[in-house]
């Protein structure tokens, strides 16, 4: 037993290698003072790709955009994926097989599918192509995801409560501030993060109903595609650290949450 | 529904429905049967739309099953997205197995956090970064190289070769973290059971582990088929001259062409593959589609 350990504590290893490394090689031909983005051969040091990001006004739009559709995605998913969760959660049988299999089925539909029929609706309506149809796409399946979370947390939730809270006279609406939302917050907050990451390095959905517009995966794409030079590799390199801080920022948290706890 | 009219009262009943009414039908629903309808409708100029060439017709359906290389390409997809999901489960399975009966308690947060860097990186860098490994005078080939393990420089992107190296590492989390929720429900015990009982190790994962963790596989394994049959950035940076994906062609239809109709068709016809492994996959392993999307 104790060898077969060794290999698996080896194999995990090799594993989180495998799916690091290729994010340090990334990060490291940031520096390097080569046209093509490599860290083969290492020209020399160099700050200058970072410099010509920072100058990139294309950039800076697209990074503003990206923003603002992630947090329009977010208030939009947040209160649709909370009232569907309790919505379902308070039905039987076949009405909620059916409800249940409409609202998850976004989450195993391709984005280019999501894209494409998001696209043809709102042109039918007349609403043409742009960063509010790439929202409303995104919202389309994110919400499926802070449903999944709430209707999770919603199994544990006591409904004596409500009943009691009602019965002591409080208000609907007191029951739901009060009583229902601050047993849900944990899984509201996971869902907020959640969709504001998936929003983020949403692709799929975007390319298609996007119209005119840039997000920072579409304009590191079109990048790659015409001329690549290493300020891509500079803007992965800013965008994992970002990604590595509030990763360990949620871990932090997590530990001193616990050690209370 | 009664009960939630007692608890909440009618104005924030009526909010609830109307937020998952406007979800359901405009966001899902409505776009769904527009992308149908309009796949039956010929391409016609803003002039001609609603005129007597404006009939509903299958020649979209039919430009495809006409085009023997389009038919290619959809068969390569589906072949090459199934073989991605079998080396995604092949890597995932024993490290699932690994993280939750093997790994001791203590480091299993500081795993997660390891793992999730990766997963919160957006698809488009993750796969740049392997555009930059298997570039010809690349990292990769130089230290194999530098090794003497290979004696001239191995030309990766070449086939389907790259486009699957990208998509396994682009997705191979997608199929881990569903196994080992599933292990992770599994009782210990059984498998010490198992054991005691002198059942060799490959049996116990055979009769014992596998079967448990069923809807976690059927799980990673929709979600690794869906997002590489469907995916267009990995496709875009990784593919070779003769490796072409399918939802490159829906691009084609939809950008380049600005046929949006035959577009139409070609990305329905995506979702019928879709929605055709779901329902295998949930047969096959017999799972509901509640233990799918968790």
């Amino acid at each position: 037993m104790r060898k077969s350990n060794f290999l698996f504590h080896l194999y995990m290893v090799l594993f989180l290698i495998y799916m690091i490394l290729p994010l340090v090689v990334m990060g490291g031909a940031a520096f390097n003072d080569s046209r093509f983005p490599s860290i083969y051969p290492w020209v020399g040091w160099t700050d200058r790709w970072f410099i010509e990001l920072w100058k990139d006004t294309r950039m800076w739009v697209a990074f503003r955009n990206t923003i603002l559709v992630a947090l329009a995605v977010v208030a939009i998913s947040i209160p649709i994926g909370t009232a569907a969760a309790i919505l379902i959660n308070s039905i039987a049988g076949s009405t909620r097989t059916v409800l249940y299999s409409l609202m998850v089925a976004p989450i195993l539909t391709p984005g280019a599918v999501i894209g494409i029929s998001t696209l043809l609706f709102w042109n039918t309506l007349n609403v043409p192509a742009g960063l509010h149809l790439s929202v409303l796409g995104q919202v389309s399946f994110i919400a499926a995801f802070v449903m999944l979370l709430v209707l999770a947390r919603l199994q544990s939730f006591d409904r004596g409560l409500e009943e009691a809270a009602l019965d002591l006279g409080a208000s609907h609406a007191q029951v739901l501030r009060r009583i229902l939302l601050p047993h849900l917050y944990p899984a509201i907050g996971a869902g907020a993060a959640i969709g504001f990451f998936q929003s983020i390095e949403n692709f799929n959905v975007t390319l298609f109903t996007r119209g005119t517009y840039d997000t920072l995966t579409v304009y590191v794409f079109s990048k790659v595609r015409t001329g690549i030079t290493p300020t891509i590799n500079a803007l992965a390199l800013i965008l994992i650290a970002v990604t590595l801080f509030c990763a360990i920022a949620y871990e932090v948290r997590r530990r001193a949450v616990a050690r209370r706890g | 529904m009664s009960d939630l009219l007692n608890r909440y009262g009618g104005l924030l009943t009526a909010i609830f429905i109307l937020l998952t009414a406007f979800w359901l039908l405009m966001l899902v629903i409505l776009p769904n049967i527009y992308l149908f309808e309009n796949s039956f409708r010929p391409y016609l100029p803003v002039n001609e739309m609603g005129g007597p060439k404006d009939v509903y017709s299958l020649n979209n359906y039919l430009t495809f099953f006409k085009s023997p290389i389009h038919m290619n390409v959809f068969v390569w997809t589906i072949i090459y997205s199934s073989l991605v999901t079998l080396i995604c489960f092949i890597i995932a399975y024993p490290l699932a197995y690994y993280m939750s009966k093997i790994a001791p308690d203590r480091i299993i947060p500081t795993l997660f956090l390891l793992l999730f860097v990766p997963l919160w990186v957006s698809e488009v860098l993750r796969s740049f970064a392997w555009f930059i490994i298997l570039a010809l005078k690349g990292p990769l080939n130089s230290t194999l190289l530098g090794l003497g393990i290979i004696e001239a420089p191995v030309r990766w992107i070449m086939g389907f070769r790259g486009v699957v190296i990208g998509l396994v590492y682009t997705y191979v989390l997608f199929m881990l973290f569903p196994i080992y929720n599933a292990i992770q429900s599994l009782d210990t015990n059984q498998i010490e059971a198992a054991e005691d009982l002198g059942s060799p190790w490959w049996r116990t994962h055979l009769r014992v582990i596998l079967p448990h963790s069923k809807p976690g596989i059927a799980s990673g394994a929709v979600m690794v088929f869906m997002l590489s049959a469907g995916s267009i950035l990995v496709p875009t940076l990784l593919a070779s001259t003769t490796s072409r994906w399918f939802t490159e062609i829906i691009q084609q239809w939809m950008f380049e062409s600005q046929d949006w109709n035959t577009g139409s068709a070609y990305a329905f016809l995506l979702l019928i593959l879709c929605t055709v492994f779901v329902s295998v996959v949930m047969r096959v392993f017999r799972v509901k589609l509640s233990d799918i999307a968790k």
